[in-house]
């Protein structure tokens, strides 16, 4: 899979000095539109996570972190860097993982019998999932992210970050492994929903590639 | 007492030759600081908040160290700032005050290396925030940053000009190039004057 090979190639690169660079979207910019338009995929990723990237090579050539860490331990290690280095890396990871978690409204996977069976566990429903993870986006003050997690109980919980914090990081309040994060900074929604975020929230389920997610799922409970 | 959206000193179209668009001003004033206001109006009835000032409520609620703000502080000092942030623009004349430009030469050794001082905090404030030039409690003009909605009250200082680096300032103008909208609202918005009545 194109993805899984993406996600391979990003995530697990040995440990070379080499400039971090970013990754190209998974689909054409307007491949999920109407919820989000070719527009702000085209900024979202071609400048904002570029610019994380970039902002992150020039981090570690200023010997913020040493040449060659990794970006899962640039992640896991995010209060021991400088805070270049915590939001930098925690951007590249997070678009990236953004990215990788959607696909076209047509071509959007079915969720595993397991993870449904999970979430109907822990959250009620599978309705009750999606309120509650709405609820903690649309409530994180500022700029952030809201996540579905595997905790260290292996349960599922949703949590969210400020700026661009993620729950594998050191300094999170929540910390666990994450199957799913949606982007509530205003640049994620603006140009089409402005000042509703809640609106965005609602309409992104549409472009949830539930397959990867549950493949996330077996991975992070060790099937 | 019960917060209320102040009308823009200005019409909504004053500043669009300016850089800041008629639909950004009523997505921003029309919108944003209105749902701050309607927000806070419904945090603070029936607390003990209800019958305070703006400022006393700010201040009150502000919590030191917090990993997060709650949620009377947010929508308290969302109102104010953007209260300021709208006073201290303006379509008008762009000559800064004598006293004002003497001040800022002194603190900063020149207007223009305030103004970069100023467009680096706001271009390094990451995430949502504000950057600010404030007066200290020894009288000391100042550059600061702030995370969100945390102000200069919550540290005991004057705000004498604020800028709004949320990007719900900016992304209809300038999208991601805040920068440029730093810049431009030091070059073209800022009201000087006002400013100037703050020292
Ligand atoms: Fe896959
Ligand atoms: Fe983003
Ligand atoms: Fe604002």
């Amino acid at each position: 899979m194109l993805r899984t090979a993406l996600a391979a190639s990003l995530f697990a690169f040995p440990a070379l000095a080499q400039d971090f660079t970013l990754p190209e979207l998974p689909y054409a910019a307007d491949a999920l539109d109407p919820v989000i338009n070719a527009q702000t995929m085209e900024l979202h990723h071609g400048k904002h996570h570029q610019t994380y990237v970039d902002n992150l090579n020039k981090a570690i050539a200023a010997g913020d972190a040493p040449a060659g860490t990794s970006l899962e331990d640039l992640v896991a290690g995010a209060g021991t860097f400088t805070p270049a280095i915590r939001n930098n890396a925690g951007g590249h990871w997070n678009h990236t993982f953004f990215w990788e978690s959607m696909a076209p409204a047509a071509e959007a996977g079915e969720m595993s019998p397991e993870l449904s069976e999970a979430i109907t566990a822990v959250f009620g429903s599978e309705d009750e999932f999606r309120a509650a993870f709405e609820k903690a986006g649309a409530d994180r003050f500022g700029s952030g992210w809201v996540w579905l997690i595997v905790n260290d109980e292996d349960q599922l919980e949703i949590t969210s970050t400020p700026n661009q914090d993620n729950p594998l990081m050191d300094v999170a309040e929540t910390q666990g492994t994450p199957l799913l994060g949606n982007d509530v900074w205003e640049h994620a929604y603006y140009l089409t929903y402005n000042n509703r975020r809640a609106e965005y929230l609602g309409k992104w389920w549409d472009i949830v590639d539930w397959t990867e997610i549950s493949e996330r799922y077996d991975q992070a409970i060790g099937q | 007492m019960a917060f209320t959206l102040p009308d823009l000193p200005y019409s909504h179209d004053a500043l669009a030759d300016l850089g800041m668009s008629r639909e950004t001003l009523e997505f921003h004033h029309d919108i944003h600081h209105k749902a701050y206001v309607d927000n806070g109006n419904k945090l603070i009835a029936g607390t003990e908040w209800e019958n305070k000032s703006l400022e006393e409520i700010v201040k009150g609620t502000y919590q030191p160290g917090a990993v997060a703000q709650n949620g009377i502080f947010n929508n308290a000092s969302q109102h104010w700032n953007h209260n300021l942030f709208w006073e201290v623009m303006g379509p008008g004349e762009k000559k800064i005050p004598g006293a004002l430009e003497s001040a800022l030469t002194e603190s900063f050794g020149s207007v223009d290396k305030f103004k970069e001082e100023f467009a680096a905090a706001g271009a390094g404030q990451f995430g949502s925030g504000w950057a600010w030039l404030v007066k200290d409690a020894s009288g000391a003009l100042k550059v600061t940053k702030t995370e969100n909605g945390v102000n200069p009250l919550c540290f005991d200082q004057t705000a004498l000009l604020g800028v709004d680096v949320w990007e719900h300032s900016y992304y209809i103008d300038f999208r991601n190039k805040r920068p440029a909208y730093l810049t431009n609202f030091l070059d073209k918005l800022v009201n000087w004057e006002a400013v100037a009545a703050k020292l």
